[in-house]
């Protein structure tokens, strides 16, 4: 166990190694990397820099510090919150790298076609944003199944259950609305469908269906509408949504448990 | 007032005798009130702080009050017989006894912390690398699928709703569709979930001790399971049953799933 530690101190020291001296002594160097950074000169493992890095950077300062023990082990959370965040960033960049390719008109379906056929690397990263879309789904209600086994959404941590719900809810929309985007039988027929579930709201049945659709059945103008939805309207909300939920994760007192 | 230990009693008592120019025993019983006070009452209060010198001086909590020149007003109002200075004149007293406790009292027991830095960063970047590798492989090996373009006039047989949908599908070919499309989804899919915190006022976490919410959870997992999976594998043209391994699979999502380039 002790010799673990000491290899692992070692590689943490040597993250940079490979790079000059005299490149990671620069000023410029030092005024990117601040201190506590592994990647600045003079790193060590010591327990102020391990907050450092926390601390000192952007991105890893939405963690605490510190974190309980029980909640660090994989099979703990397996990771699923996390995930579900970082399913929802790769959707968001290839989605936008897609969003160039793409029009929400009657060209719709010969852009899905030539991107799949004429574009360096379109087939791969269509693939991706659809994959990561249903492992998106899925990890999001597993991460909820996983709460929920371990009782984490008791007191304090009652309503940040309510805006996972939320979110999920927004996740499924999210998918819903770009499972129109490719214009073919599929797409039309599989959100006609859902469409028609959404009919049957009682008393404003029809004017829920006349809204989601822009019209009567799924035409262009629906099409356009679910593209507006999906790339803009709806991340816009969920990441209200996650920020908030992220925060109170915090201020709830961090992960649930020990069981 | 608080029982006041037996050897603070003598201390004090000590200190009132050298005071007064009387004996031990004498202040003693005077503090019990087993005797005539030459001061006092019995039962001093603890805040309202009362004179221990003779009548005749005056009582230290006017001093307080009367402060700026508290010493001065002592030192001209020392009775005759009192041969010390004032400043010398030993007057303390028991006014209270403080048990010794912390000043912060801890509200709940210490967590046992590491670092998030290595300890929980590095193995969630590592499941994030994992999480890019499975999704780019999959990527690579399995095409999405593209059927012909949208053609409202050409509905296909059966028609599906996106995979996380079709249990509600299954369930809409059973019941009459204002309960099963939107009041099921609705009450169940939205309103009870976000009321399930507040339902279960159960504080345990311990699986053990929450037996039935655990059973409940479960059961709705196994009944969403298996309604999916029947609206996904087990329903084809008019949504009648078919078996995947006879009829085949009506779900395009599979369509052109093993993608050779």
């Amino acid at each position: 166990m002790k010799n673990e530690k000491i290899k692992f101190r070692d590689r943490v020291k040597d993250i940079s190694a490979g790079l000059g001296d005299s490149l990671k002594e620069s000023s410029l160097w030092g005024s990117i990397f601040r201190p506590g950074s592994p990647f600045r000169k003079g790193y060590s493992d010591s327990p102020r820099n391990r907050s450092y890095v926390v601390m000192n950077n952007v991105l890893y300062h939405l963690h605490p510090v510190k974190v309980k023990r029980h909640g660090v082990r994989l099979s703990y959370t397996l990771c699923l919150g996390g995930l579900s965040f970082f399913t929802f960033i790769v959707l968001t960049i290839t989605g936008i790298w897609l969003m160039f390719y793409f029009r929400p008109t009657e060209m719709a379906y010969v852009d899905i076609q030539s991107l799949q056929t004429s574009i360096a690397f379109g087939s791969l990263v269509r693939n991706m944003h659809r994959w990561a879309a249903h492992i998106m789904v899925i990890v999001v209600f597993l991460h909820m199944s996983r709460v929920f086994y371990h009782g984490a959404y008791k007191a304090p941590r009652e309503f940040n259950w309510v805006i996972g719900v939320i979110l999920l809810l927004l996740t499924l929309l999210l998918s819903f609305t770009g499972y129109l985007l490719p214009w073919d039988q599929l797409a039309i027929w599989a959100v006609t469908v859902g469409g028609n579930m959404a009919s049957y709201t009682p008393v404003i049945g029809a004017q829920v269906k006349f809204a989601l659709f822009a019209g009567l059945e799924a035409t262009e103008a629906t099409l356009l509408r679910f593209y507006v939805l999906h790339v803009l309207f709806l991340p816009f909300i969920i990441v209200i949504f996650m920020a908030i939920h992220f925060w109170r994760v915090r201020k709830d007192g961090g992960i649930s448990g020990p069981l | 007032m608080v029982d006041i230990p037996e050897h603070l009693l003598i201390k004090t008592a000590e200190a009132r005798a050298k005071a007064l120019g009387i004996s031990v025993e004498q202040a003693l019983a005077e503090m019990k009130g087993e005797a005539e006070p030459t001061t006092i009452s019995k039962e001093p209060e603890v805040i309202d702080v009362k004179p221990i010198e003779v009548k005749e001086a005056p009582a230290p909590a006017a001093e307080v009050k009367e402060a700026p020149a508290p010493a001065a007003a002592v030192k001209t109002d020392i009775p005759a017989e009192v041969e010390f200075a004032p400043e010398t004149r030993v007057t303390q007293r028991l006014l209270t006894v403080v048990k010794a406790k912390p000043i912060q009292k801890p509200t709940s027991e210490p967590v046992d912390k590491v670092n998030t830095w290595p300890h929980l960063m590095l193995p969630e970047f590592i499941s994030l690398m994992a999480m890019t590798a499975f999704l780019i492989f999959i990527s690579a090996i399995l095409q999405a699928p593209l059927l012909e373009e949208a053609n409202p006039n050409i509905t296909p047989n059966p028609a599906k709703a996106p995979w996380y949908f079709l249990g509600l599908q299954e369930l809409l070919s059973y019941w009459d569709p204002q309960i099963a499309g939107v009041m099921i989804p609705l009450i169940i899919g939205v309103v009870a979930f976000m009321a399930i915190p507040y339902i279960d006022r159960n504080k345990d976490n311990k699986p053990s001790k929450r037996k039935y919410a655990i059973m409940l959870w479960t059961f709705f997992l196994a009944g969403a399971g298996t309604l999916s999976l029947i609206g996904i594998l087990f329903r084809g043209p008019g949504w009648n049953w078919t078996y995947p391994w006879i009829d085949g699979v009506w779900f395009d999502d599979l369509l052109d799933w093993v993608h050779f380039e």
